[in-house]
């Protein structure tokens, strides 16, 4: 079925893009994930303002395309940068003129709206006596965090985040309309070049089954150590 | 102050094309929802009442739809939906026909969708208490008639969460269609955005444009959330 002569030739640059991918998903997880606890927790027990702040940051972010958050940092920024002539020379300007850093943030920013959103409703769902069970052993605000809603409230929702990351890694893609050759970048470079139209898209379909897949199957094994919860 | 200048300027030059590019996002959106809904409740009734066959076939589309990326996908089913619906065009003896932009991103984005609303369907489906259907069984009631007045209306308020879900994915999904290269709201923007060379005021009218779409579609659906569970009791309700 098809034709699949070009697929040796353009071996190492799917590895390559594998790479891309694969980095752009564990700096989005990793980073998104460590600002949702926050963005999830001042919503349950900070003050009004703060709440506010985060509400309507969720709001904002799952209210809008990804796609245009990306264009709105790459172009939009980019755009502003002629006006702030100091920056090509200052140790920054390498950085800015990249297109992955870019992409990272745009991708932080979602993972941590979503995630905050799970997280938010993860807070409130532990049960108060167990905080307060905790506080009467004495723990401190950060300590009841670390060793008692933290961990119960990631225990209810894993699943969930899951979900979640499996969403994150089909969102990837996005990134190469910004220049970035991920999996999917690379499957639009063989496009152009070899002139075929499905192969290399199905191709890119096979190998993000396969990511999928792998994702699911660490989840799971995840979810298997966690305890249950019983509720 | 100049940044509000910039977007009076941009809005008064291109806000009527962003506005068709909104309309056409709409468009899009709800033919697919529509059409997801369809492939949703049949693929729903598959999974559940289907023999082997059905469901395998059914599990195939369910997994392999929402393992690939979106943007895969429609390049995939947007190039060989066209070439297919050609080739048959062409067996029949017909000229070849240009799809236009809005029917196939309804067709790709309702496939899409399908896969989501099957399994938002079959949870809710599932979760109807047997009893109600047997009992209308008992009263004589065709598969057809206990469907459409007993399963339906006791399968609404256990979707309804999921099902708005799915509409605030599939706007927003709308617009990945901007990089096959469709007119919605995103491309209308990014062309904007290009010859005016305002890319930040741009696109942050675009995202103002989708964020209030979002805001009226939960007003819209939490106020029919209210209507379907109207007299029903509240379990856990905080």
């Amino acid at each position: 079925m098809g034709e699949w002569y070009w697929l040796p030739d353009y071996f190492w640059r799917f590895a390559e893009g594998l790479w891309v991918t694969l980095e752009l998903l564990a700096i989005a997880l990793f980073f998104g994930f460590l600002l949702a606890i926050p963005i999830g927790l001042v919503q349950v027990t900070g003050p009004r303002w703060l709440a506010a702040i985060a509400r309507g940051f969720c709001t904002m972010i799952r209210g809008t395309p990804l796609l245009i958050q990306l264009w709105l940092l790459y172009y939009g920024l980019g755009s502003l940068f002629p006006y702030f002539p100091e920056l090509r020379q200052s140790f920054l300007w390498p950085i800015l003129r990249e297109a992955f850093p870019y992409a990272a943030v745009a991708f932080i920013i979602s993972v941590a709206a979503y995630e905050g959103h799970i997280m938010r409703g993860a807070f409130a769902s532990v049960p108060k006596g167990e905080l307060e069970a905790a506080r009467a052993f004495g723990m401190g605000p950060f300590t009841v965090l670390r060793r008692i809603w933290l961990p119960r409230a990631i225990q209810n929702v894993l699943p969930t985040l899951s979900g979640e990351a499996v969403l994150t890694l089909k969102s990837v893609p996005l990134a190469a309309t910004i220049t970035i050759f991920d999996v999917y970048g690379v499957g639009n470079i063989v496009r152009q070049e070899t002139f075929r139209t499905y192969e290399p898209l199905l191709f890119v379909a096979f190998i993000y089954l396969l990511i999928t897949a792998v994702l699911v199957v660490f989840f799971r094994w995840l979810e298997n150590r966690v305890p249950k919860a019983s509720q | 102050m100049t940044f509000l200048s910039n977007i009076v300027q941009f809005l008064s030059e291109w806000g009527p094309n962003l506005l068709w590019g909104l309309v056409a996002t709409l468009q899009i959106a709800l033919g697919g929802y529509a059409l997801g809904l369809l492939i949703g409740l049949g693929g729903a009734l598959g999974k559940i009442y289907g023999g082997p066959v059905t469901r395998l076939f059914l599990e195939i589309y369910t997994t392999l739809i929402r393992a690939v990326p979106e943007l895969v996908l429609i390049l995939l089913l947007y190039y060989a939906g066209t070439q297919l619906l050609n080739d048959t065009l062409r067996g029949l003896g017909y000229e070849r026909v240009d799809i236009s932009g809005v029917a196939a991103g309804v067709a790709v984005l309702g496939i899409v969708q399908g896969a989501y609303a099957t399994e938002v369907l079959r949870g809710a489906m599932q979760a109807i208490p047997r009893g109600q259907v047997e009992a209308a069984q008992a009263y004589g009631m065709s598969a057809a008639l206990t469907f459409r007045r007993i399963m339906l209306p006791a399968m609404v308020p256990l979707a309804l969460p999921g099902m708005a879900n799915l509409w605030l994915i599939i706007t927003k999904d709308t617009a990945l269609l901007a990089v096959v290269g469709f007119e919605e709201l995103a491309g209308a923007t990014r062309q904007a955005a290009g010859s005016t060379r305002l890319y930040l005021e741009a696109f942050v009218v675009a995202g103002g444009l989708y964020l209030g779409l979002t805001l009226a579609s939960n007003r819209f659906f939490k106020w029919l959330e209210g209507r379907a569970t109207l007299g029903q009791v509240k379990v856990g309700a905080a």
